[in-house]
């Protein structure tokens, strides 16, 4: 009988304060989601209805259709182009960056000299610097590098991959680096008893050892990249031939002005395919996070 | 040996390169051109000492944008680092749907500082004042973007809306590294939830905190993307009797002085910064360092 009542009150204090917090949550998680619903209610609205009135439900559904079909076939701001340069740009850098920081750490961890900590305290030290201390000197001087050798690495593909390389490599072979250390030698000794030589050692024993940290190099490097928009602005411009998702965006708001229908719709659009891999992905992408964070 | 050292020259070669190329040469230019009369045009440079550094101390724009670039940055470690425990919280205690809500948090920061800015200038300068004007609620229908006294703390809650998902995480890596039996003995003790989470929790998430700390320190100060799209630097207000823009956070202060061409200026603005991170990330080497010796 004592046992039934501690019980009951026990559930009774809880209870409530367990209600509380659940409709706290519900409150909060409401609160974080409005963004996303105001974006998709005013996609579907005309100019006119937004300046009529930018909360209300739209009148017809439809008009979402109209208006991302008005995106993809404005003569201004050449959105498909934009998708397709963004998802080139940020697929080809990022194996580039998974590929040669891998095996930049992993000389530089196996490879026991002065020389190797020098490099990667340099690499380490090197993260301090801010974008914009780098900026404008670096166009100039891939201006200059560009018609020295004949080639162009302004308003190119190659050109900005090369870039991203150079930006994204100090972090990655960190944490490759911090990876790598505590891989067991043994595993590539018995692979160079067995004849394996050096570079075959690495891509046959030690790469696919990495799978999980490429995870986490992957997702921090990818959601830079994606939505980076001061380097694309400078190494690309923001009318060259090349674009990306974000430059996309600045220039149709720019040529929009308040027209909010068109630049909610391609804001919409803009985010879309991020929130969608992270649908997919998300086990992966908040496991990659948590990981670079704390490295 | 020979071949032993062709790889590692082979495989640390592209990163060298890239990073040489894009951060290294670049930088001691940028070092450089603070130091002289550059202008983006003419190829005619000159060296002119610290003239471009003594300059900057008795510009009211740039001590503006510095002394609220400093303010903002309090403002959002307060803010980000509050909300996101709270959240981190809320997601590691018995509600339901947790996952999903540890999920829906972190949505925001995937969306990019571009594509955000413009959403919630739309749900301020049109949403808000919407809802303003259809209840008449008089302190709502003048848009929160335009008050040059509380602008920045609008951008910090759009700042912690990014980054506050981000940092949950970081809180519930560490919340979930604390064994479970510690909290669990404290509260067969007696110690209710509040006395638990101040007196274990926060004590044992030391670390957590302090790379929370310096995540969000850095991010603020570094700030870009949303300044621009979200408020472009607007309103106006007055700084030491000169016209400055209320919301103009550092970078994007640099920013503007390079767009006016006054590039050598603007390259000494970005060492300011520079030098300042280099102070902030000394700092937080040394509380690392100190944290080691006590293990």
């Amino acid at each position: 009988m004592a046992r039934n009542s501690t019980l009951a009150q026990k559930r009774r204090s809880t209870h409530p304060s367990q209600a509380v917090l659940g409709f706290f949550v519900i409150v909060l998680f409401v609160l974080f989601m409005i963004p996303f619903a105001m974006v998709v209610l005013n996609s579907a609205k005309t100019s006119k209805e937004i300046i009529y009135s930018a909360i209300s439900m739209p009148s017809r559904w439809g008009q979402l259709l109209t208006n991302i079909s008005l995106i993809f076939n404005n003569p201004t701001v050449d959105y498909l182009g934009a998708f397709w340069d963004s998802t080139v740009i940020t697929v080809v850098s990022l194996i580039v960056i998974v590929l040669f920081s891998s095996m930049c750490a992993w000389v530089l961890v196996r490879n026991k000299s002065a020389w190797s900590t020098i490099l990667f305290m340099v690499f380490v030290a090197a993260m301090v610097i801010p974008f914009q201390v780098l900026m404008y000197p670096l166009v100039r001087w891939m201006r200059v590098v560009g018609e020295f050798f004949h080639i162009r690495l302004l308003g190119t593909v190659p050109g900005i991959v090369f870039a991203y390389l150079g930006f994204g490599c100090p972090l990655s072979i960190f944490i490759f680096h911090g990876f790598i250390k505590n891989i067991p030698l043994e595993l590539e000794e018995s692979a160079t008893i067995d004849g394996c030589s050096k570079g075959k050692t690495f891509f046959l024993i030690v790469f696919p050892l990495l799978q999980p940290i490429i995870v986490t190099v992957l997702i921090l490097n990818g959601i830079w990249i994606w939505n980076d928009y001061l380097l694309p602005l400078l190494v690309l411009g923001s009318n060259g031939v090349v674009q990306t998702i974000p430059i996309a965006v600045t220039a149709f708001a720019g040529a929009y002005l308040k027209q909010w229908d068109l630049i909610l719709t391609s804001t919409m659009i803009a985010m879309l395919p991020i929130i969608i891999l992270y649908l997919f992905a998300q086990r992966y992408i908040i496991k990659g996070m948590v990981e670079g964070s704390i490295k | 040996m020979r071949r032993n050292r062709a790889v590692n020259i082979l495989f640390t070669f592209p990163c060298v390169f890239a990073f040489t190329m894009i951060i290294l040469i670049p930088f001691f230019y940028g070092l450089f051109y603070s130091m002289t009369d550059w202008n983006g045009v003419s190829n005619d440079i000159h060296f002119v000492g610290f003239g471009n550094f003594r300059y900057l101390f008795s510009s009211p724009d740039f001590l503006y944008s510095f002394l609220i670039t400093i303010a903002y940055t309090a403002i959002n470690i307060v803010f980000v680092n509050v909300v996101s425990f709270m959240l981190s919280l809320i997601v590691t205690s018995k509600i339901r749907f947790k996952n999903f809500y540890r999920a829906g948090f972190f949505i925001p920061y995937l969306i990019g500082g571009i594509v955000l800015g413009y959403i919630w200038q739309f749900i301020f300068n049109n949403a808000l004042v919407a809802i303003g004007d259809s209840l008449s609620i008089q302190s709502l229908q003048v848009s929160f973007l335009s008050r040059p006294g509380t602008v920045i703390w609008i951008m910090s809650a759009v700042n912690t809306w990014q980054y506050a998902g981000y940092i949950m995480l970081i809180y519930v890596a560490s919340i979930q590294s604390i064994p479970a039996s510690l909290m669990e003995a404290a509260a067969v003790d007696g110690a209710n939830y509040i006395t638990r989470v101040l007196h274990i929790l926060i004590p044992m998430m030391a670390n957590a905190f302090t790379i929370s700390l310096f995540l969000t320190l850095t991010t603020s100060f570094k700030q870009f993307d949303m300044n621009l799209t979200l408020t472009n630097g607007g309103p106006a207000t007055r700084f030491l009797g000169t016209p400055v823009k209320a919301s103009q956070l550092l970078a994007m202060n640099i920013f503007s002085t390079a767009t006016a061409n006054r590039m050598a200026e603007a390259q000494a603005k970005a060492v300011v910064l520079f030098i300042a991170l280099v102070v902030v990330s000394l700092i937080q080497v040394s509380i690392n360092k100190k944290k080691e010796v006590e293990m």
